[in-house]
């Protein structure tokens, strides 16, 4: 083929004419480098591909998953401590309030004690002043009727005027004073 | 075997390298289609598909290094190219695009790596074997998803144009489509290779020869070979770049036939 072409060209090489034997090599070389690129290759790469991005993908759904589920709980737990702050100071404010209560309560009862006994004292005290009183007043008509009847010489039997005379007497007396 | 030509050739005056370069003898006489470029295809098949089937072998959801490299390559193809260019449908062009860029590219690197040096799309063959396959791909699809009548008509009465334009525009676009298209993928292809071996071969070999000549030229030699690794590294890129530019190319014509309209 070589030898043909070189004398049709006149002895000269013709670089652009083909080889029989080059066109069919180069076609069945290529040919078989497509089948095997084909079968073997592109499928493996495509697999490797597919599982990568599936692989990025269920990543990036996971990683949101987890984001998501974050965000839920930190929801829940500033819930959580806002509501124990405001139980907190609920019971702070409570405690404050039945702190002042109690104080408040005692300070009555206290006064009210204090007003009591007081009270009882003057109570006792007038009594026994009233006792005294009445038994001096007894005493002291008993002693002055002796006396009255010792000087007038006349016996006071009546009772009820010598009452009178003892009050009159007193009556008396209390005026001088 | 080609410095022993050389200094032959020394005492006879600096022989270019040419198109002869790129014609290689048969390894054994008696099988004569089995040539160098041919082994190297036959490499680049090997190599890639072991690189790519130890790299997607675990298909690891944490890949090791050297499946993060495969899937670099791979990833690029996927979504730099042809998940931009076809769009929805691109997935069923994957593994074609993704052969298309890999096959090329190593055969492409074959050009600059020790002991092999050969750009086996330097050998037209090559080149126009992927064309030809492009070719029969975007013509298929096209059919297949606009019909046969549907497909040419969309090709050659592109709507939405004044009726009088389409006696400069029918023909244009039927030989573009059917004619321009493969051969400008697979001779871009080609000449790069073919040029950029070439343009290499003379500084490698100019450097040479000039080593050989007198004092004064033993002196200019280093240059020659300096500006030869230098333009190792250009065609490194321009390697890359062509792989990638019939990749894209291929994907684009895909797209084209996909769209419902040019």
């Amino acid at each position: 083929m070589q030898r043909f072409i070189e004398i049709a060209a006149g002895g000269e090489l013709n670089p652009l004419v083909p080889h029989t034997s080059e066109l069919i090599a180069g076609t069945i070389a290529f040919t078989l480098l497509f089948l095997v690129l084909r079968s073997k290759v592109v499928p493996m790469f495509e697999k490797a591909y597919a599982a990568r991005t599936e692989a990025i993908e269920s990543g990036i759904e996971r990683a949101e998953k987890a984001q998501a589920e974050a965000a839920s709980a930190l929801v829940q737990y500033t819930d959580q401590l806002s509501k124990a702050q405001e139980e907190s100071q609920a019971i702070r404010e409570e405690a404050r309030i039945q702190g002042a209560a109690i104080i408040e309560e005692l300070r009555a009862k206290a006064q009210e004690d204090a007003a009591r006994i007081l009270a009882n004292a003057h109570a006792s005290i007038e009594a026994e002043r009233e006792q005294a009183i009445t038994s001096l007043r007894n005493e002291v008509g008993a002693l002055a009727v002796d006396l009255a009847s010792k000087i007038v010489g006349e016996a006071l039997d009546d009772q009820a005027r010598q009452s009178r005379i003892v009050d009159r007497f007193l009556d008396d007396l209390e005026k001088s004073k | 075997m080609r410095s022993v030509t050389n200094l032959r050739s020394a005492g006879e005056g600096f022989v270019p390298p040419g198109a002869k370069d790129f014609v290689l003898p048969p390894i054994f006489d008696s099988i004569p289609w089995l040539t160098k470029p041919i082994l190297l295809v036959a490499l680049s098949v090997i190599l890639v598909s072991v690189f790519f089937i130890l790299s997607s072998r675990k298909a690891a959801m944490v890949p090791s290094k050297l499946q993060f490299a495969g899937e670099g390559v791979y990833g690029f193809i996927r979504n730099g190219m042809a998940k931009d260019v076809i769009g929805p449908e691109f997935m069923r062009f994957v593994p074609f695009l993704f052969t298309l860029f890999t096959f090329v590219l190593v055969n492409n690197w074959f050009a600059i790596v020790p002991m092999l040096q050969f750009p086996t799309f330097s050998r037209v063959g090559f080149a126009y074997a992927l064309a030809l396959i492009t070719y029969v791909v975007y013509h298929s699809v096209g059919v297949k998803k606009q019909g046969l009548f549907g497909y040419i008509k969309g090709i050659a009465f592109m709507p939405g144009v004044p009726k009088p334009i389409y006696l400069l525009l029918t023909p244009i676009e039927i030989a573009t489509f059917f004619i321009v298209r493969p051969f400008t993928l697979g001779l871009r292809l080609f000449a790069n290779m073919f040029a950029g071996h070439l343009l290499l071969l003379v500084f490698f070999l100019g450097g040479e020869h000039l080593l050989q000549g007198v004092i004064g030229l033993k002196i200019v030699s280093p240059f020659a070979f300096i500006a030869g690794i230098g333009l190792t590294f250009f065609e490194f890129m321009v390697q890359c770049l062509q792989a990638y530019i019939f990749t894209l190319l291929s994907a684009l014509y895909i797209a084209g036939s996909l769209a419902d309209e040019h």
